[in-house]
C-alpha cells in the first residue's frame, strides 16, 4: 500500500471536475423532476430492466464508437470516435492502472496525474503493459485532435462542404479541449524524459525533449497547465456545445425507457437540443443549403438558436420537413418534431376549416384522394379506373372535393383546426364500415396512420395496387417504358414505404436506377411544410432533384405523391407521372 | 440611280407573322432588300388563327390581307416553309444565314420577329386540359368562332361557357410572373361574340384583375357587362373535373364576397398566356440576351426598344413581350426605322 500522493496542482482539475459533477447531477435531477407522471413511471420501470442494458450498448456504439456517423462519413466518424473512444480508454485504463497501484484506494485525481506521481515504478502488476496501453490511447486521441484542428481550417479533409460556425464561447472551450491532450503528452513526456521511463510515445517524446529542453524547469509548469486546462474545459463544458457529451448518454437512456417527445412537455426537447454535438452532418444533407444557398436554417443552427434563446421563428418555418437531416442524425434527434413544436409557438391559430358533408356509404374500401389529388386529375382518374377494375366495393369519399385530411394545417401549426377536421373525417370513415382506407396522397396517408387512431387497415395506393396485382384482381402488362422512381418524403422517410412502389413499377415498366434513392432520396421542394420558401427557390430544389432523377435518361419519372408530381412537372425536364397512371395504362 | 442600288442593303427577317410582314413592308418601302423567312407554308402567324380583333371587332383575315397587300413589293423575297438552321457573324458586321433549303443568305442586319408560343395549358393539370374534352384553350374557342362551330362535347350549343383568365400568366408556380396583357380583353371579345350568336348561353369570366390597357378596351368591358350580360367573377378556379355527361364541374372562390363556388359548365375555356420561344436556334447562336421573363431583352426599354445586345440584330413584336396586333404593327415599323438608321450610319 502506497501513501496517498498529492500536489497542489491537482486542485484546479479537482475543483473543475467537482463543479461539473455537481452541475450535471442538478441538471439530470431537474429533468426527471419536470417529466410528467407517466414519464417518471417509465423511468422507474425501465431503470432495472433490459432496456437499460440496451441503452448502455447504444451508448457504447453511438457515443463512443460513433457507428452512425461512420456510416454517413468515415473520416468525420473517425475524428469523433478517436476523441471519444480514445478519451474513454484513457479514463478506464488509467483508473485501472491507478487503482492497481494504490490497491483500490486511489483518489479520483490520481489516475489523471499518475505519471507525475509514479514516474518510474514498474514494480506493480502489469506496469509495463499499462504504460504502453496508455500511450496507445493517448496517440488515438491525439490523432483525432489533429483531424479536428485541420477540419476547422480545411473542412474538406473530412469530406464536408460545410462545417458549423461557432460562437466565441464555443471557440474558447474548443481550444481548451484541443490543448488538453498535447499538454498531457508534453507533461507526461517531460516526466518520462527526466526519469528515462515511459512507453513508445511518452518515452520517445521524453528523450527528445530531454535532449533539447531544460526539462527540470518546464516539467512542473506543464503539469500545472494540464490541470488548469482541464479545469477550464470542465467549467466551460455546460455552457458550450460539449454539454452534448453528458447529455447524449442520458438521452439514450430516456429514449430506451420509452420517453417520447410530447407537444406539451419541453423537457425531452431540451435534452435533445443539448444532445446535438453540432457535428454538422445535417448541413450538407439539406437542399435549402445545396440548392438554395441558405446557411442558417439547417437543424444544427436551428437547435443552436433554441439553445442560445435566440430568435428562431424564421428557422422554425423555413424547413421542408423532408426528413433528410433526421435520417442521418447520429444522435437520433427528432428534428422534424422539434421544428413542428416551435411552429405552434409562432403561428396564430386563425384558420376555419371546411368540412366534408358527404354521406357515408357502407362499403369495404374507402378511397380518399385528398385535396392535392383533385389537382392532378390524371392520377385521380387512373385510381378510379383501377378501383372499378378491382371488383372491390368502394366509396370515393371525397369525390366532390372540399375536404382536407388535416395534416397541412398541422404542419402550419394550426393544431385546433386540424383536430376538428380530423374528428369529422374519422367519423365518416367509421360510418362507412370499411375495413380498408386507401389514399393516393402520402401526406394524407401519414396523418391517417399517425393521428386518426383508426381501427382499420390504412393503405397508400401503391400498397393497394401491389396487393391487387399480387392477388390477380387486376391484370397488367409490361409497358415499354424506362421509369425512374422518386420517393416522396412523406411516403419514404415519413412512412417507410420504399418496396411497394418499386414492386409495382417493376411489374408494369422497367425501373431505371437513381443516384439518391430510398432513405437518401431528395425532396421535390414543393413541401407543404414550408410556407415561407419563395417559388423560385422551390424550383431550384425541384431542378436539383430532377437532375438526379434523370441521370440514367428515363422515359418517365414516376412518383406516388400528387404534390411531388406537380412540383417536379414544373421543371419541364422530363414527363412526370403517378404510379397509378402507369398502372392504369398497363392494365389489360 | 446607281447610287441607290449600291446603297441597297439586305435584311433577313426571321418570322413571317404580323411583325415580320409589317417590318418587311416598311423596310422594302425604304428601298432595302428583305428576305422574309417563315417556317410555315403561309405568312400570318397566330393572326391567321384569329376570328376578329379587339377593340373594333374587325375580322382578322381582313387585317391580315391588308398587311399582305402592303408587303407585295419586289424588294421582298418571301421564303415560306423555310427555317434558318445556322447563323454566323461574318466580316464587315454582316451575317451569314443558312436555311434548311440549302440557301446561304448574307445579310447586313437581322430582324427577329419570332413571336411567341402559347402557354401549354396541360401544365396546369388541375384544370383538366388534354384530359377532359370540355376543357379547351382560348385559341380553340377562337377557331370554333371562326368556323361557326361553337359546340359542347355532345355537339350542342353550350348552355354555359366559363372563361378562366390568367392561365400561365402572373403565375409564380409555372415561373411566369408577367401579365400576358391581351388575354383579358380577348376574353371580353370572345364573351361578347358568344353572346351575340347565342344570347341564351350563359357566359362567365373568372379573373384575378381585369386589365383593360388599350383605347376602347374599358368600353368593350362595359359593353360586355351592360349590353351582353356577361358575368365577371373575381377569383381563380382551383380545380376542374368532368362528370359522366362530359360536363365540367369547377371549384372556385368568389373573392369579392368571400364564398366558395361550385359550378357546372359545358365548356371551360382557358385563356392561355404568351411565352417566349426559347428553343429558337438563331437567338442561341447569336447570343441574344433574354430578360427574366425569357423574352428578348431590349438594349434600352425607352430609347432602343428594338435593339438587342448584338449589333446588327433587332427585334420586333411579341418576341420582346406579350403584345397585341395594334402594338405589334407599330413596333414593327419602329424596328424598320431603327434598322434603316443603323444601316445608314454604316454606309
Amino acid at each position: 500500500m502506497n501513501p496517498t500522493p498529492f500536489d497542489i496542482f491537482v486542485l484546479p482539475f479537482t475543483v473543475g471536475m467537482s463543479l461539473l459533477f455537481a452541475y450535471l447531477i442538478l441538471k439530470y435531477a431537474s429533468w426527471i423532476w419536470y417529466f410528467d407522471r407517466d414519464d417518471k413511471l417509465k423511468i422507474l420501470r425501465g431503470l432495472f430492466s433490459l432496456k437499460s442494458l440496451k441503452a448502455a450498448k447504444e451508448i457504447f456504439l453511438e457515443s463512443l464508437i460513433h457507428r452512425k456517423m461512420f456510416l454517413v462519413n468515415k473520416r468525420l466518424g473517425y475524428m469523433h470516435m478517436s476523441l471519444a473512444f480514445g478519451w474513454f480508454l484513457l479514463i478506464v485504463i488509467g483508473a485501472v492502472e491507478g487503482h492497481t497501484y494504490m490497491g483500490g484506494a486511489a483518489p479520483f485525481y490520481f489516475p489523471i496525474f499518475f505519471v507525475y506521481f509514479v514516474p518510474d515504478d514498474e514494480s506493480f502488476f502489469f506496469a509495463r503493459g499499462f504504460v504502453q496501453l496508455m500511450d496507445a490511447a493517448l496517440l488515438l486521441v491525439l490523432s483525432g485532435v489533429v483531424v479536428a484542428i485541420v477540419k476547422r481550417f480545411y473542412k474538406r479533409i473530412v469530406g464536408m462542404k460545410s462545417t458549423t460556425q461557432l460562437r466565441l464561447r464555443d471557440k474558447m472551450v474548443l481550444y481548451s479541449l484541443w490543448l488538453i491532450f498535447p499538454l498531457r503528452l508534453f507533461a507526461e513526456s517531460a516526466t518520462c524524459g527526466l526519469h528515462g521511463s515511459g512507453g513508445f510515445l511518452t518515452g520517445t517524446v521524453g528523450s527528445l525533449m530531454a535532449a533539447t529542453l531544460p526539462l527540470e524547469a518546464i516539467e512542473y509548469p506543464l503539469w500545472w497547465a494540464y490541470s488548469i486546462d482541464l479545469c477550464l474545459f470542465f467549467i466551460g463544458l455546460p455552457f458550450s456545445r460539449y454539454m452534448h457529451i453528458p447529455t447524449e448518454m442520458v438521452l439514450i437512456f430516456f429514449k430506451n425507457w420509452g420517453i417520447r417527445l410530447k407537444p406539451d412537455n419541453p423537457i425531452l426537447e431540451e435534452v435533445m437540443v443539448l444532445s446535438c454535438p453540432r457535428c454538422g452532418v445535417c448541413i450538407d444533407r439539406c437542399q435549402l443549403n445545396t440548392a438554395v444557398g441558405n446557411h442558417d436554417t439547417q437543424a444544427v443552427y436551428f437547435l443552436q438558436r433554441i439553445r442560445n434563446s435566440e430568435e428562431h421563428s424564421a428557422q422554425a418555418k423555413n424547413c421542408l420537413m423532408c426528413g433528410r437531416c433526421e435520417s442521418v442524425c447520429p444522435v437520433g434527434i427528432d428534428l422534424n418534431a422539434i421544428r413542428l413544436r416551435h411552429r405552434q409557438n409562432f403561428t396564430p391559430e386563425t384558420f376555419v376549416p371546411q368540412y366534408n358533408n358527404a354521406e357515408a356509404r357502407k362499403v369495404d374500401v374507402v378511397f380518399f384522394t385528398g385535396c392535392m389529388g383533385h389537382l392532378v386529375p390524371k392520377t385521380k382518374d387512373a385510381m378510379v379506373k383501377i378501383l372499378n377494375a378491382s371488383g372491390d366495393n368502394y366509396w370515393f369519399m371525397d369525390a366532390d372535393g372540399g375536404v382536407c385530411c388535416g395534416r397541412p394545417m398541422k404542419l402550419a401549426g394550426q393544431t385546433t383546426a386540424a383536430e376538428k377536421l380530423m374528428a369529422k373525417n374519422r367519423q365518416s370513415i367509421i360510418d362507412s364500415g370499411a375495413r380498408t382506407l386507401v389514399t393516393s396522397c402520402p401526406i394524407c396517408y401519414k396523418v391517417f396512420r399517425e393521428d386518426y387512431n383508426l381501427d382499420i387497415e390504412i393503405l397508400h395506393h401503391t400498397e393497394y395496387i401491389k396487393r391487387l396485382i399480387d392477388s390477380g384482381k387486376i391484370k397488367v402488362g409490361k409497358l415499354n417504358t424506362a421509369v425512374a422512381y422518386h420517393d416522396p418524403c412523406e411516403l419514404g422517410r415519413g412512412a417507410g414505404i420504399y418496396a411497394e412502389p418499386r414492386a409495382v413499377l417493376g411489374a408494369v415498366a422497367t425501373l431505371a436506377p437513381v443516384p439518391d434513392e430510398c432513405k437518401n432520396s431528395l425532396c421535390c421542394g414543393g413541401s407543404l411544410a414550408n410556407l415561407t420558401l419563395p417559388s423560385a427557390d422551390k424550383m431550384r430544389i425541384a431542378q436539383q432533384t430532377m437532375t438526379s432523377l434523370t441521370t440514367n435518361h428515363p422515359d418517365v419519372v414516376a412518383t406516388a405523391c400528387p404534390l411531388c408530381k406537380k412540383t417536379l412537372n414544373r421543371t419541364q425536364m422530363a414527363p412526370v407521372e403517378d404510379i397509378a397512371e402507369l398502372v392504369a395504362e398497363a392494365m389489360k | 440611280m446607281n447610287q441607290v442600288i449600291m446603297q441597297q442593303k439586305n435584311i433577313a427577317i426571321i418570322g413571317g407573322g404580323p411583325a415580320g410582314i409589317e417590318a418587311a413592308a416598311s423596310l422594302a418601302g425604304l428601298g432595302h432588300h428583305v428576305w422574309l423567312i417563315e417556317r410555315d407554308s403561309e405568312l400570318g402567324g397566330h393572326l391567321r388563327l384569329m376570328f376578329n380583333l379587339f377593340p373594333d371587332k374587325r375580322p382578322a383575315d381582313e387585317v391580315l390581307q391588308e398587311m399582305l397587300t402592303h408587303a407585295q413589293n419586289p424588294n421582298i423575297e418571301i421564303l415560306t416553309n423555310t427555317q434558318v438552321v445556322d447563323c454566323q457573324q461574318i466580316a464587315n458586321n454582316r451575317f451569314a444565314l443558312k436555311t434548311d433549303k440549302g440557301q446561304t443568305l448574307e445579310a447586313d442586319a437581322v430582324l427577329m420577329a419570332t413571336g411567341y408560343r402559347l402557354f401549354d395549358a396541360a401544365r396546369k393539370e388541375e384544370y383538366g386540359y388534354g384530359i377532359y374534352p370540355g376543357v379547351i384553350n382560348s385559341f380553340e374557342l377562337e377557331a370554333m368562332l371562326k368556323n361557326n362551330a361553337l359546340k359542347n362535347v355532345k355537339g350542342e350549343v353550350p348552355r354555359r361557357v366559363i372563361l378562366l383568365h390568367c392561365i400561365g400568366s402572373r403565375d409564380e408556380k409555372v415561373g411566369n410572373h408577367y401579365c400576358s396583357k391581351v388575354c383579358c380583353v380577348t376574353a371580353v371579345k370572345q364573351a361578347i361574340e358568344i353572346k351575340r350568336r347565342h344570347p341564351d348561353t350563359e357566359v362567365f369570366c373568372f379573373y384575378m384583375d381585369i386589365r383593360m390597357f388599350g383605347p376602347y378596351y374599358e368600353e368593350l368591358y362595359r359593353e360586355a357587362q351592360e349590353k351582353w350580360k356577361v358575368s365577371f367573377v373575381r377569383g381563380k378556379i382551383s380545380e376542374a373535373a368532368a362528370n359522366l355527361d362530359g360536363e365540367i364541374q369547377i371549384k372556385a372562390e368568389d373573392t369579392l364576397i368571400g364564398k366558395p363556388l361550385h359550378m357546372r359548365t359545358d365548356l371551360l375555356v382557358l385563356m392561355c398566356g404568351m411565352e417566349a420561344d426559347t428553343d429558337e436556334p438563331v437567338a442561341q447562336q447569336l447570343g441574344i440576351a433574354r430578360g427574366q421573363n425569357r423574352f428578348f431583352r431590349s438594349a434600352d426599354n425607352y430609347t432602343l426598344y428594338n435593339n438587342t445586345n448584338v449589333e446588327g440584330v433587332f427585334t420586333a413584336g411579341a418576341c420582346t413581350a406579350p403584345m397585341n396586333i395594334i402594338d405589334t404593327i407599330a413596333n414593327a415599323r419602329a424596328a424598320a426605322i431603327s434598322i434603316h438608321n443603323y444601316l445608314g450610319c454604316r454606309s
